[in-house]
């Protein structure tokens, strides 16, 4: 048996296993960005908000209306992507002729707004979400004990990031969006409503970004904190990724959930600045990122 | 895409003509003098250790306006300056006993030469990118500050001993301190004044405007801009210097990127570009932050709704709107 | 300064020394109300002050008590500047409870410098009175010195002899490993390993499945708070105890045994320097202090209350606000209140009291919803904190 640095190889595949769990939410979330980005020239700093609006709506429609975890992964995107379409109709739109940093700053402003109210009242404490009982349990892979619920929440990503790539790429819907972000008034001549294509794609970001604190809410606490550390790394991720760039995004997002899981092997403390050092090498040498188009 | 600024066979005989610099025009001076006037009063009505806090932060902000105001480069990574000479300046005085004047001009010079090197990085980026890379390396500034021996990770530096200035004069007192603090910080603004309104200031003016065609009149627009990112990381690092004097205190905070978010926002309400905005944006933040303390998560809800009302509906800021109406620029 | 500031209050309170007290006493309580401490801390704390003063009648004995607090969001910047200026410009006799070592380290150079009086119930590091201990700060409740005797001694014993640490990577989460370590080894245990995660950290299954692979029998938990929480729901999913490992959260409160829930935490061993159910009167208070705040007192919360009532019993004793004669007091007199029962302070300022070692309950034995823990064993307050002999606190060992 070899040993990697001194570390054998099960813990080493149970580490990848891990960093490609970690690598789902990031791969979703940076999706939402990118999409959000590449679409509306927004930097969607709410997105951290919005995620932990996502599996705060999930926990309430637990202890409020019964509503379960399944009903809840489809029903908590509605609703946050709902919100979201109202603050893109009342205050984003307006920022959409200024400088992209207008609306980096007011997405910022909105996620202190959201961060602090959800913690006036719920604490920081974090409120506990049960892994829903289908999903208990695990399976023994032989290097590692894998739990249902993790491998499930690979499986949802994949299909997710996968689903909204083939249908931003390969399908008429996507191509419209395509064409209007490059040529709005023209895609509008053709009598397309551009401004509500827009609205519900900003709503479809926040959708995903709710789906991926749905995802969360059982395995990591449900507090109002879980965004706002979390934010800047996914941005780390779409820059790494390509800010245009839907596959960018995906592959990005696995790709370093993978590398932060495998320095958490080797260097433990280091696991939360190895994004950033590798942005700041990718920025140096490929400015537009991994897969992003060249301006 | 970095702009080269000499394109072969074209190159400039002369240097290009320096603009004439300008006096500071009258009301700019009553102003100051005012300012000046109400600092020197304001210990005897308010705590003074909070208005040094409003001093350094305003130094702060002003430093943080000569690049995104004047040079129109958004950094988001301003804490990394502020806070190791803030680290720095604590290191000094409390372990090598350095007085305060030597352990500002180190952290000064620390900030200075962090901004050297990341802004030698940064400026080969544009717009977003900029931004971006000066968040990752201040994230790595970040993570040196948690992980290295002598800022004391988590707790900081603290009980940092308020030595005697020049090794004579005692600093104990909040009142003495505090003229000390006044003539760093509201030197400090006047020399960022000067840089602004200075040909050189000029120039950045014009490359914020129309950076391609500054290019072709022959400005090396990189070396401008490299400059200004110095400057305005060693005077945020004079802040930072100067506040960790004042708290007795270093801590992760002055690193955390959050710090740099409250500069954005300190700038942004008080008005970006103009000369009096930072000053007042820090004066709001840092007294909203004091007086209400006790409404605890509430005042993140504030400084929110700040961002989210001063971008949409006052995007120049309060001094801008008050330079809109009164028709002089402040 | 500080002595000029005894003298003339001694010579203040001579002038005072008439039958009937009239003094103002200002506390301040600065603790964290708004973040991962809240719940433990927060508004309880205040709420616990407030019902010390009352309780102890101070208005009818003449002392015009004053309770503000602060939220110094775990920040020992905030909490620096909120002291000194609670000293220096409000007139505030002493602080209370201030959580998070880190600002509490702050906090007690503060004080020292005005020569006022801290009296920390929150804050876990041993420091506080050892190598950066002051003659002015009392450490009430708990330390990681006793959390590691207790939780780290009764799990060795048991049989956990192999350990791996799962350490939150600053001061504390450092400070609770060293001490655990030495009292694991002191026990004939041996430490495989360990790793350190951020902190605040999110996911833990990295370090989780470090922690399996290590093979030790027992996986120590150097964290608090939120990242404790998260780490046991986290094992809990790997079936980390299922595949026979033992999960030793070594500071755990209340409040975060509730937020896990029986069903996850079953088995966990915690210790802890009070418990809502321990006696008729911790019982009677309990019930008082969930009337106000909705949920049962943490020990940080019992022990703001026990610290304000023997800092009372000192003002009175004194006849005066002068801090250097109260603490003296404080450290004279017995500590004697409902919720810690007897106890002593040292002169380094360590309070000695017994603490408890705990275990969480089945779903099948808890009949209510905070009816969650255990009695395993008490450790007696000479055996549960470290000896100050080797404490490093030079005045404390001067006075000798």
């Amino acid at each position: 048996m070899f040993e990697l640095l001194g570390v054998p190889p099960q813990v080493l595949m149970g580490q990848l296993l891990i960093g490609l769990i970690n690598g789902s939410f990031y791969a979703v979330l940076s999706l939402g960005l990118a999409v959000i980005f590449g679409l509306l020239n927004i930097i969607n700093f709410a997105h951290g908000a919005q995620y932990m609006m996502g599996a705060f709506v999930a926990w309430m429609l637990l202890n409020y209306a019964g509503i379960g975890y399944w009903p809840a992964l489809i029903l908590s995107p509605l609703i946050v992507g709902a919100i979201g379409i109202a603050l893109e109709r009342t205050m984003i739109a307006r920022l959409y002729k200024l400088d992209h940093l207008y609306g980096l700053l007011l997405t910022f402003g909105l996620a202190l707004i959201i961060q602090g109210i959800f913690r006036n009242y719920y604490g920081v404490s974090g409120l506990p979400y049960q892994i829903p009982g289908t999903l208990q349990g695990g399976q023994n892979l032989g290097f590692m004990f894998l739990p249902n619920y993790r491998g499930w929440v690979i499986v949802a990503s994949l299909i997710v990031c996968f689903g909204t790539w083939f249908m931003i790429e390969k399908t008429r819907l996507g191509a419209y969006l395509r064409a209007a972000t490059e040529n709005p008034e023209l895609v509008g001549a053709f009598g397309i409503n551009v401004p509500r294509m827009i609205t519900l794609t900003y709503g479809f970001g926040v959708g995903l970004a709710a789906f991926a604190g749905v995802l969360a809410a059982p395995i990591y606490s449900v507090n109002p904190n879980m965004g706002a550390d979390l934010i800047i790394v996914v941005f780390a991720v779409v820059v790494i990724g390509g800010m245009g760039s839907i596959m960018g995004a995906i592959l990005t997002g696995f790709g370093l959930g993978i590398i932060e899981g495998l320095t958490r092997v080797f260097y433990p403390e280091g696991s939360a600045v190895v994004i950033f050092v590798i942005m700041a090498i990718v920025l140096m040498i490929k400015p537009e990122g991994l897969f992003g188009k060249s301006a | 895409m970095s702009v080269t600024d000499n394109t072969p066979g074209t190159q400039p005989a002369a240097r290009p003509p320096m603009p004439r610099s300008v006096g500071m025009p009258m009301h700019h001076k009553i102003i100051f003098a005012v300012l000046l006037a109400a600092l020197i009063v304001l210990p005897f009505l308010v705590y003074p250790v909070f208005a040094m806090k409003v001093m350094c932060f305003a130094l702060f902000a002003c430093a943080f306006n000569l690049l995104l105001g004047f040079g129109g480069l958004l950094s988001f990574g301003h804490a990394a300056y502020f806070g190791m000479a803030s680290y720095v300046a604590a290191h000094c005085a409390k372990v090598w006993g350095l007085t305060p004047e030597l352990a500002i001009l180190a952290g000064t010079a620390v900030a200075a030469a962090l901004g050297l090197v990341i802004g030698a990085l940064a400026i080969r980026r544009q717009g977003i990118y900029f931004a971006m890379v000066t968040l990752a390396f201040a994230q790595m500034v970040y993570f040196f500050a948690l992980q290295a021996g002598f800022t004391g990770g988590e707790d900081g530096i603290q009980s940092v001993p308020r030595n005697d200035l020049f090794g004579l004069i005692p600093m104990r007192s909040n009142r003495a301190l505090y003229w000390v603090v006044l003539f760093i910080t509201f030197g400090g603004i006047l020399a960022l004044y000067r840089i602004t309104h200075s040909p050189f200031g000029q120039v950045l003016k014009a490359i914020r405007e129309n950076e391609p065609r500054a290019v072709s009149l022959g400005y090396r627009v990189n070396r401008y801009k490299l400059i200004v990112f110095v400057l305005s990381a060693a005077f945020a690092g004079l802040a930072g210097a100067t506040k960790s004097q004042v708290f007795q205190l270093a801590s992760l905070t002055d690193v955390h990127w959050t710090m740099s978010g409250e500069v954005v926002l300190m700038t942004l309400l008080g008005g970006m570009g103009t000369v009096f905005g930072p000053i007042v944006g820090a004066a709001v933040v840092v007294t909203m932050q004091n007086y209400l303390a006790y409404l605890g998560a509430w005042v993140t809800v504030i400084q929110g709704i700040i961002f989210v009302v001063g971008v949409l509906l006052f995007r120049e800021g309060i001094v801008g709107v008050l330079s809109k109406w009164l028709r002089k620029p402040l | 300064m500080f002595r000029k500031i005894a003298l003339s209050t001694a010579a203040g309170a001579a002038l005072m020394a008439g039958p009937a007290l009239a003094i103002d006493i200002k506390l301040g309580v600065l603790n964290d109300q708004s973040g991962v401490y809240a719940d433990l801390s927060g508004q309880g704390s205040v709420v616990a002050a407030q019902m010390a003063v009352e309780d102890f009648d101070a208005a009818g004995k003449g002392i015009n008590v004053e309770v503000i607090s602060a939220d110094h969001q775990n920040k020992p910047d905030i909490a620096s500047n909120i002291a000194r200026q609670w000293y220096d410009q409000d007139g505030v006799d002493a602080i209370l409870d201030v959580p998070t070592s880190s600002t509490a380290l702050a906090v007690a150079d503060v004080t020292a410098e005005f020569g006022k009086v801290f009296i920390n119930s929150g804050a876990a590091t041993s420091d506080l009175t050892r190598a950066n201990c002051q003659p002015t700060t009392i450490h009430w409740t708990y330390d990681t010195a006793s959390l590691a005797n207790g939780t780290g001694k009764a799990v060795t014993e048991a049989g956990g002899d192999t350990w791996f640490f799962l350490t939150a990577d600053y001061a504390f989460g450092h400070a609770l490993e060293r001490d655990t370590t030495a009292v694991v080894e002191a026990n004939g245990g041996e430490v495989l390993g360990s790793v350190a995660h951020p902190f605040p950290g999110t996911d833990f299954s990295s370090f989780l499945l470090q922690a399996q692979a290590s093979g030790a029998k027992v996986i120590g938990l150097a964290n608090a708070g939120a990242d404790t929480v998260n780490s046991i729901k986290q094992a809990s999913e790997f079936g980390i105890v299922q595949a026979g490992q033992k999960l030793a959260g070594l500071l755990l409160f209340i409040n975060n045994v509730h937020s896990l829930g029986a069903q996850t935490a079953q088995g966990l061993q915690m210790t802890t320097a009070f418990y809502w159910d321990m006696n008729d009167d911790t019982r009677a208070f309990s019930e008082r202090f969930q009337a106000e705040v909705g949920a049962p007192p943490s020990m940080v919360q019992a022990g703001v209350y026990a610290g304000t009532l023997h800092y009372l019993k000192a003002v009175e004793a004194v006849g005066s606000d002068d801090a250097e004669a109260i603490v003296a007091k404080m450290k004279e007199m017995e500590t004697d209140d409902p919720l810690f029962g007897k106890g002593y302070i040292r002169k380094d300022g360590r309070v000695i009291h017994d603490m408890y070692l705990m275990e969480v309950k089945t779903p099948e034995e808890s009949t209510g919803e905070w009816d969650l823990l255990k009695l395993v064993s008490t450790i007696p307050g000479e055996d549960a904190f470290l000896p100050m002999e080797d404490g490093g606190c030079e005045f404390a060992l001067a006075a000798e």
